[in-house]
Order: C-alpha cells, then structure tokens, then sequence
C-alpha cells in the first residue's frame, strides 16, 4: 500500500493494555476485554455514522474491522490454553454480539483466530458457525507436505470452510475448493491445486486437444493427469 | 417452498399436518435453506407462525422468502407473523448503554440466567389464542389458524453459555404446549460439528442436545455432505425418518435424497440420480 493512500485513511485503534478497567457491568456475559472491545466498535460505529445516526461526511463508505487473534492469551484468554477456561462461552458471545453490531451498520469485519492452538473441534465448529466466510490456512512448513512433488511450487493450502449466503438461498458456488497459495516478496497469490472432476451437465466432451489447453492455465502438477 | 420437498413429505399448504415435532440437524453442511422452506410452507397454509431467528437478520429472511413468493412484512403487519430479531435485540443486553428489553424473554443473554423460561413464555404469548384455550369456539383441529413454532437455531443457544439440560427443556415444553395442547407444530434446527470424542466436555455438546431431540421428534431431516467430497452439483444428502408417534405405533421409515440448492428453491432426488450425472 502506498504511504500516501495509509495517511489518507482514517484509522481508530483498540490497544488492550491502554484501556482502562471497566467498574460498570460486571456480570456481562463476555470477559472485560471483549466487553470493552465491543463498546470500542459501537462507538466507531455511532461517531462515524455507520449506523444512520449521523450523515456520514462526503461519500458513503464502510468501516472494515480488523481483529487479530481473537481467542488467545493477548486478550487475556485463556480458551486455547486451558481444559476448563474462565469463560468458557466469552469468545463466541462477543462473536454474536459483533455479528449483531455488523449486521446493523455499515461494517465489516476480517477475524483471525489461532485455530492451531484450539484442542476441540465443537468450538472450532462453534466459531465457523457464527461468522459468514471461514476459511484457513495451512502452511507446508514443517510437515511432510514440504517435500511433496505434487506442493512443491506452494507454501500451503487454503481451505474455505464456509462460504456466505446473505439474503439469498445459495451463493455462487465455486468450482473446487482444493486452493493453495504461494508467498512472493510482495504477492500473495492463490491458486486451484488440482483439476476437480467435472460432473457438470455444461462440460461438453471435447477432443483431446481443447482438453490439454484448457489444463495449460492450472497447476503444473496436471502434467501426470494429461491422458 | 419447496414443491419437491412436498411431495416427499406428502404434505401440501392446503392440507397440512399438525402436531408434528420436525428436527433438522446438520453436519458439515448448511441446512437453512429448510427453514426457509417450512417458513413460506406454513405462511402459505395460514397457519399462525411464530420464528425465532436468533442467527439472521430479518431482512435476509424477507429476502429469501420474496424469492420464495411469500411476503413475511406482509404477514408480520397481519399479526400472522411473530418474529423475534435475536440479533437485533441482543445488544440491549449486552452493550450497557444499549436501550435495555423489558420482560425475560432476553434473559438468556446474561450469564446468571439458568433457563429459557423467558423466552418459553414469550412463544407461548404469541402462538396462544386471543382469550384464553377455552375461547374462539373449539380448539385444535377446528382452529382457524393452528399455532407453529420455528426456531433458527436452536444451537446457537449453547454457544451463548445456555446449559443443553435448558435447551431440552425448553424444546419439551413447547412440544407439550404447542404441539399436543394446541394442535400446533414445532420445527427447530440443530447444527452439529464433527464426530465429538468421548472425552469432550459432553454437558456442551450439541451431540447430546441432538440426541435427546431425536427422541422427542416426529420427523427428523437430517443434512450433511456427501461423504465423497465437496461437488458443485449435489450439495449434500438428506436423510428423512419418520418417527412413529406414540398412539399409532407406525414403523419408523427412512428415506435418503441428495439435493441441489438453487435461487429459488432446492430440487431432492435418489442418489445417482442428478441431472449432472446422468
């Protein structure tokens, strides 16, 4: 991005260690973190307009909210490092809770979460459900995917564990959800990793020829798949 | 709704079945898109409808029923519809400067709230007869518009710190209420996660509260997807099963259909069936 595109944008930061503690609602269903996280939002949202309380100054725009790491200890969590947590259901309430705030404004929110560090897959699932897109990288460092021919031009797979369907029944469905992504010194690029079994009534049965040039533009593993 | 759906439930809007407990549950796929099928069904049939849509805006569900040819702020301003925004309604409870809901039936968005005692009564208010059980000349099948619940979902309950002990109860209350006292039908949705070992935390699990509504259902859709894999035609299987209600002792009987969600509807076929395939 360039300096001058960051000094443009207006930017609000929530820096836990600079809040100060909260003596107000102290049997809230969410850990003090979350709870002022929350009211940090709401407040962006309502000064700024996102909302419709006030007519938002030139164009209309949308907030986009990040948050980085959700659920670990620099929340002053514990869910991901103990059997028994503090609060146990302090993560996903703030989750419903930001998901209540999105749908009344203009907003949006990007959520990153430590999936590694999570031993049960029913929070996990818990956590999928309660946003709109998911998805999740994994990286081939350090595991036997590392050496594999078929990953050798990848530094991992993405995963879209959940697609959005917001006012509507179905969204547009992608071909294959078999991506991986591969890391330049300034790109970050995805790709499809395999050619997926078409089973679409459109596919025509095309000669041989059509067929290798429509593979040429994927990975290069579809070498050993050209018959 | 869909028409398909229908005919394999052999139910249609002009003569629709009462009574019924329906579950759908779903693993590892999206199983709302009945719920907006059992939505505009029973909108249709004039029933008396009232949807907790605890997970969605209200626009998004008017959105998908405009395309379903039913018009829920038509129905809501008719009194046909009662529609509870959980999201919307929430942040009174949780913000603390947020406009504060009077009556229970939020109460269980705050940690000391043990039961959905609140939110049981607000359903009742609503799906009850104007007077009383003993007004409006006869009750149950001679009702003009026969009461139903539809819950989405109920699983999102226990993400909220609410026990599964408090969501069964809950669910059995307003089967007794709705279905048996006032002739009415109850359709709620679970979703699951994965397989759950048998070591996890079981008072949590949405395996448990599953399981104890199987019990108590009429009839169970249960969604998931193909065990092949991901594909772009068939998005999934749905398992029907038809639980014998105690008085007629009917065998359970079980059906399997995979389906296809569209944009206006889903179309059901057999397995190896889809029009992609064949």
């Amino acid at each position: 991005m360039s300096p001058d595109m960051r000094q443009m944008a207006k930017c609000h930061t929530f820096y836990l260690p600079e809040q100060s503690p909260d003596d107000s609602t102290p049997t809230s269903a969410m850990s003090e973190a979350y709870s002022s996280l929350l009211k940090s939002i709401q407040r962006v949202i309502h000064q700024q307009g996102f909302d419709g309380s006030a007519p938002q100054s030139k164009m209309r725009n949308v907030l986009r909210l990040g948050l980085h790491s959700l659920g670990s200890v620099l929340w002053g969590d514990d869910l991901f490092c103990r059997e028994s947590p503090t609060h146990s259901h302090s993560l996903t309430t703030f989750l419903y809770a930001l998901r209540a705030l999105l749908r009344s404004s203009l907003s949006v929110a990007m959520v990153t979460v430590p999936s590694h560090l999570i031993q049960s897959r029913v929070l996990m699932g818990r956590i999928t459900r309660l946003s709109d897109t998911a998805i999740a990288l994994e990286s081939f460092r350090g595991s036997e995917k590392e050496t594999n021919p078929l990953y050798k031009d990848y530094h991992g797979l993405l995963q879209v564990h959940q697609v959005p369907h917001l006012n509507c029944l179905v969204c547009e469905v992608p071909d294959t959800k078999d991506l991986a992504f591969k890391l330049k010194r300034k790109q970050f690029t995805i790709e499809r990793l395999h050619l997926p079994p078409d089973l679409s009534d459109t596919v025509s049965r095309v000669g041989k020829v059509e067929l290798a040039a429509g593979c040429g533009s994927t990975a290069t593993g579809n070498k050993h798949l050209d018959f | 709704m869909f028409t398909e759906l229908n005919s394999i439930l052999n139910n249609t809007p002009d003569n629709c079945k009462l009574g019924e407990f329906v579950l759908i549950m779903d693993r590892k796929a999206d199983a709302s898109f009945l719920v907006h099928h059992f939505l505009s069904f029973y909108l249709r049939a004039g029933c008396k409808v009232c949807f907790l849509g605890l997970v969605q805006s209200f626009s998004h569900y008017s959105a998908v029923s405009q395309r379903l040819g039913v018009s829920l702020a038509q129905a809501k301003e008719k009194g046909q519809l009662v529609f509870l925004e959980g999201l919307k309604d929430c942040l009174g409870v949780l913000l603390p400067d947020g406009p504060k809901p009077d009556g229970p039936t939020l109460d269980f968005f705050r940690p000391q709230c043990l039961d959905l005692r609140g939110l049981f009564e607000f359903v009742l208010s609503s799906l009850s007869p104007p007077g009383g059980t003993g007004g409006e000349g006869d009750t149950g099948s001679g009702c003009a518009s026969p009461p139903v619940l539809i819950v989405d979902d109920l699983s999102v309950l226990l993400s909220l710190g609410v026990s599964v002990g408090a969501v069964l109860d809950f669910a059995h209350y307003c089967k007794a209420n709705i279905c048996h006292e006032l002739k009415g039908s109850s359709v709620m949705l679970v979703r699951c996660e994965e397989e759950e070992e048998e070591d996890e935390g079981d008072e949590e699990g949405s395996e448990m509260l599953q399981r104890g509504l199987m019990h108590q259902c009429t009839l169970a859709l249960q969604v998931q997807g193909l065990p092949t894999g991901y594909c772009r035609d068939i998005h999934g299987q749905v398992d029907i099963c038809w639980r014998g209600q105690g008085q007629q002792q009917q065998q359970n009987q079980k059906k399997v259909f995979q389906y296809k969600v569209q944009d206006k509807g889903a179309s059901f076929f057999a397995r190896g069936t889809s029009s992609a395939v064949l």
